[in-house]
């Protein structure tokens, strides 16, 4: 079930539409204008913790290993520690920055224009697949090659084909394997597959994806267990353990955005002349969160606050929990539908959705919500193939993505 | 130099450990000063000089030289409620290549938000970020025989760097000093100048209040330079003060034909330099192009097309906004230099576009 008409499919007039637009304006710009001293802090405070756990962490591992008595325990801690700084890394701290979060602040250091993440994917790769492509086509079927990511069926209008019958390891691949699978992301590997990428192009990403992964891989699999002398095994070990570690929990946070039942796919008719509101409409009913403490919101970059974050891509994180608030009190005044529940059931739909689309549709019955009676089930769209249109074929960049979607300003180092 | 290249080794090897960072990143972590990511320094001292100023003893990190020429100003960003506003302001302590700090004289500006911050809001410890030194009104070394210096309020800041200068290399020549200031109180240095002036026999000061006795007419021969300073056509002349005050001041000199002798320091930005011939800049990765004048710099471009362009300072010291100029020419407003090689580092605050131009953001 995809939607061609956001709209049409909420039952909304064209004022109500405009005014939740405008109400959604309005807590963009009282956040802009209270933005201050304390959220600077609060990022300052994460990058401190962050680099703090990972040099603890490597520290720990190099001196441990060792001591006969020590060495298991220290692995233990010491992956635990670099473990959670590459999440906090990757989720809070990378992913955020290089929205364009906390470019208001006017630091270099601290600027989506030239920051590099822990992880295998070049930045400026990452800035146009997901800061662009993903955000603003959000769910968009064609449009959008985060639904599966080129290699899982996740809508029912996404033809099926025998190579999907072994999507539960490809699945479980995709998890453990996720900072590689990001890594080609940008690539469009459908793309490539059908001759249709630049060979240029595709030259240039490769090389930058190459230079970006052997550093990463040499760090932890060469460096730092040479440093470790004899006992470089744990070093080692504990170090792909860390790296697994952050795989599988940013691949389960990633996947409860938009794969839970509730979020909703589109058809391309939807992105003819969208408005501004229109476009968060989509972003309401294409995301899905998850409900958690603190401590969970931060390891998971605030991602739990999914409709937020897709509805203010470059609002602040730690701003995210107030701006829920508003913003399901707006969906409950307009009877929208606002996807949330715990982690464990947002996750277990998508892995059922997984399952699931392994199968021709005849196999299977929609989990999609059940539509309120005076909701008309939208059409069963024509199917469509996986992957993307190229830039040359999408219209331009929305605004509301930030000024940053993809820059390699060549400041970075 | 030799102790630098094992250094340089050293961090390039750290480097590995630390991908995709930098070892100075965590450094910092441990002392902020230990970052030559960006320069930075950390408020030694605030001395108050008068009511309105004060005087901020800063040590630099990292990266810093300390040579800067006694005349020229540095960059600093300080973060005010969550973000780092740039500002100049001229160094008014002598370059000292063993110093481990420098120091800046600021006044409160009436509407002066960064102005009032440093002068009463910063306290000792504050970590700032600085820009390396620039301009171009410093002393020459060795210095001219006869120097005349006028100087209005503040203004005294550059010429205290060169005096102190000269001072500390015991080749004061002679020196006639020209300082209106509103009221005695207000006059920044005031006690130093009047040691300097016992100490140095070719060192004489005027000061002028110019609330009680109104300012200084230039051109005036009863009241002007002819009576301050009768041989002032055979000096040198370095001046610093408000607008007003430089445009009679240069008038005259031109009026004398003897604007070779004269250096001007102004507060303002002066886009002097020719505009460029404007063209349609492209901002390759946001995918917007906008056509533009030659008065508009490419920063301002960028935000008339709604591309999030990286700003600081808005004039030229701060590096913030600098970006790389993919093809086409841009020329700096400045100076009127142009930048056209591909893949070239410009400051977007200061250039504008000599025809079409491709900008990487």
């Amino acid at each position: 079930m995809a939607i061609a008409d956001v709209q049409e499919y909420t039952h909304l007039t064209d004022d109500e539409v405009e005014q939740i637009g405008r109400e959604l304006d309005r807590i963009r710009a009282d956040v802009e204008a209270s933005r201050g001293a304390a959220d600077a802090a609060y990022i300052n405070r994460m990058i401190r913790v962050q680099r703090g756990l990972a040099a603890a962490g490597r520290v720990t591992l190099m001196t441990t290993c060792h001591s006969r008595r020590a060495r298991v325990p220290g692995a233990v801690a010491g992956a635990t520690m670099l473990g959670l700084a590459k999440i906090l890394e990757n989720m809070e701290i990378g992913h955020n920055v290089m929205h364009g979060q906390w470019d208001w602040m006017n630091d270099p250091e601290i600027h989506s224009s030239n920051w590099e993440w822990d992880t295998a994917q070049p930045a400026e790769q990452w800035k146009h697949s997901h800061n662009y492509i993903h955000h603003q086509f959000t769910n968009v079927l064609g449009y959008d090659n985060d639904i599966g990511y080129g290699v899982l069926r996740m809508a029912r209008e996404q033809r099926w084909n025998p190579a999907n019958l072994g999507q539960p390891v490809y699945n479980a691949l995709l998890a453990s394997l996720f900072q590689w699978g990001v890594a080609l992301h940008d690539l469009d590997l459908e793309k490539i597959r059908k001759g249709e990428k630049d060979p240029k192009e595709m030259k240039r990403q490769l090389k930058q994806i190459w230079r970006k992964g052997r550093n990463q891989a040499l760090k932890d699999y060469v460096v730092y267990p040479a440093l470790s002398g004899p006992h470089w095994r744990t070093t080692m070990k504990a170090n792909a353990t860390a790296n697994l570690a952050r795989n599988l929990w940013s691949y389960v946070i990633i996947f409860c955005g938009h794969f839970p039942d509730g979020a909703m796919h589109f058809t391309e008719e939807e992105l003819e002349d969208e408005t501004r509101a229109e476009w968060y409409l989509r972003q309401i009913l294409g995301a899905a969160n998850f409900e958690g403490g603190p401590l969970l919101h931060i390891l998971s970059g605030n991602l739990g606050f999914q409709i937020e974050h897709h509805l203010f891509p470059d609002l602040p994180s730690n701003r995210y929990a107030e701006i829920s608030e508003r913003v399901r009190a707006l969906c409950d005044k307009y009877d929208l539908p606002y996807t949330i529940g715990p982690l464990h059931k947002q996750y277990g739909q998508a892995l059922r959705t997984i399952m699931k689309l392994s199968l021709p549709n005849r196999f299977t019955s929609s989990d999609s919500p059940p539509q309120p009676p005076d909701r008309p089930a939208a059409a069963e769209a024509p199917p469509v193939d996986k992957g993307r249109k190229s830039d040359a074929e999408l219209p331009p960049r929305r605004s509301e993505l930030g000024g940053w979607s993809r820059s390699g300003t060549g400041r970075a180092s | 130099m030799s102790a630098t290249i094992p250094w340089e080794r050293v961090r390039r090897v750290g480097a590995r450990l630390t991908t995709p960072l930098h070892p100075d990143d965590y450094l910092s972590l441990v002392n902020p000063l230990w970052s030559q990511r960006e320069l930075r320094g950390r408020v030694e001292e605030v001395v108050p000089e008068t009511e309105d100023a004060a005087t901020l003893v800063i040590r630099p990190g990292w990266g810093w030289r300390f040579d800067h020429r006694p005349g020229q100003y540095v960059g600093i960003g300080v973060q005010v409620d969550g973000r780092f506003q740039w500002r100049s302001y001229s160094v008014s302590s002598a370059p000292r290549r063993s110093g481990r700090t420098i120091a800046i004289t600021v006044r409160a500006m009436p509407e002066g938000l960064l102005s009032s911050h440093l002068v009463n809001g910063l306290e000792p410890g504050t970590i700032v970020r600085l820009a390396k030194p620039e301009g171009d009104f410093v002393l020459p070394d060795p210095p001219p025989r006869r120097l005349l210096f006028l100087v209005g309020g503040s203004g005294i800041t550059p010429v205290m760097a060169m005096l102190r200068t000269l001072d500390r290399r015991h080749t004061m020549p002679d020196v006639v000093l020209h300082y209106s200031s509103p009221t005695p109180e207000r006059m920044i240095f005031r006690d130093e100048l009047a040691r300097l002036e016992e100490a140095h026999d070719g060192l004489v000061v005027h000061r002028l209040h110019t609330d009680t006795d109104g300012i200084l007419e230039v051109g005036d021969r009863e009241r002007g330079l002819d009576a301050v300073c009768p041989d002032w056509r055979e000096r040198e002349t370095w001046a610093c003060g408000p607008g007003p005050m430089l445009d009679a001041v240069a008038a005259h000199y031109e009026a004398e034909g003897l604007e070779d002798r004269l250096h001007l320091e102004r507060f303002t930005l002066q886009l002097g330099g020719d505009g460029g011939e404007g063209g349609a800049i492209r901002f390759r990765s946001s995918g917007k192009e906008v056509e533009v004048d030659g008065a508009t710099t490419v920063l301002e471009a960028g935000e008339q097309a709604g591309v999030g362009m990286p700003y600081g300072c808005r004039m030229g010291i701060c590096h913030t906004c600098t970006l790389t100029l993919v093809s086409g020419t841009v020329r700096d407003l400045r100076n009127g230099e142009e930048y056209a090689q591909p893949n070239e580092q410009v400051q977007t605050c200061v250039t504008a576009a000599v025809g079409d131009c491709v900008i990487d953001i």
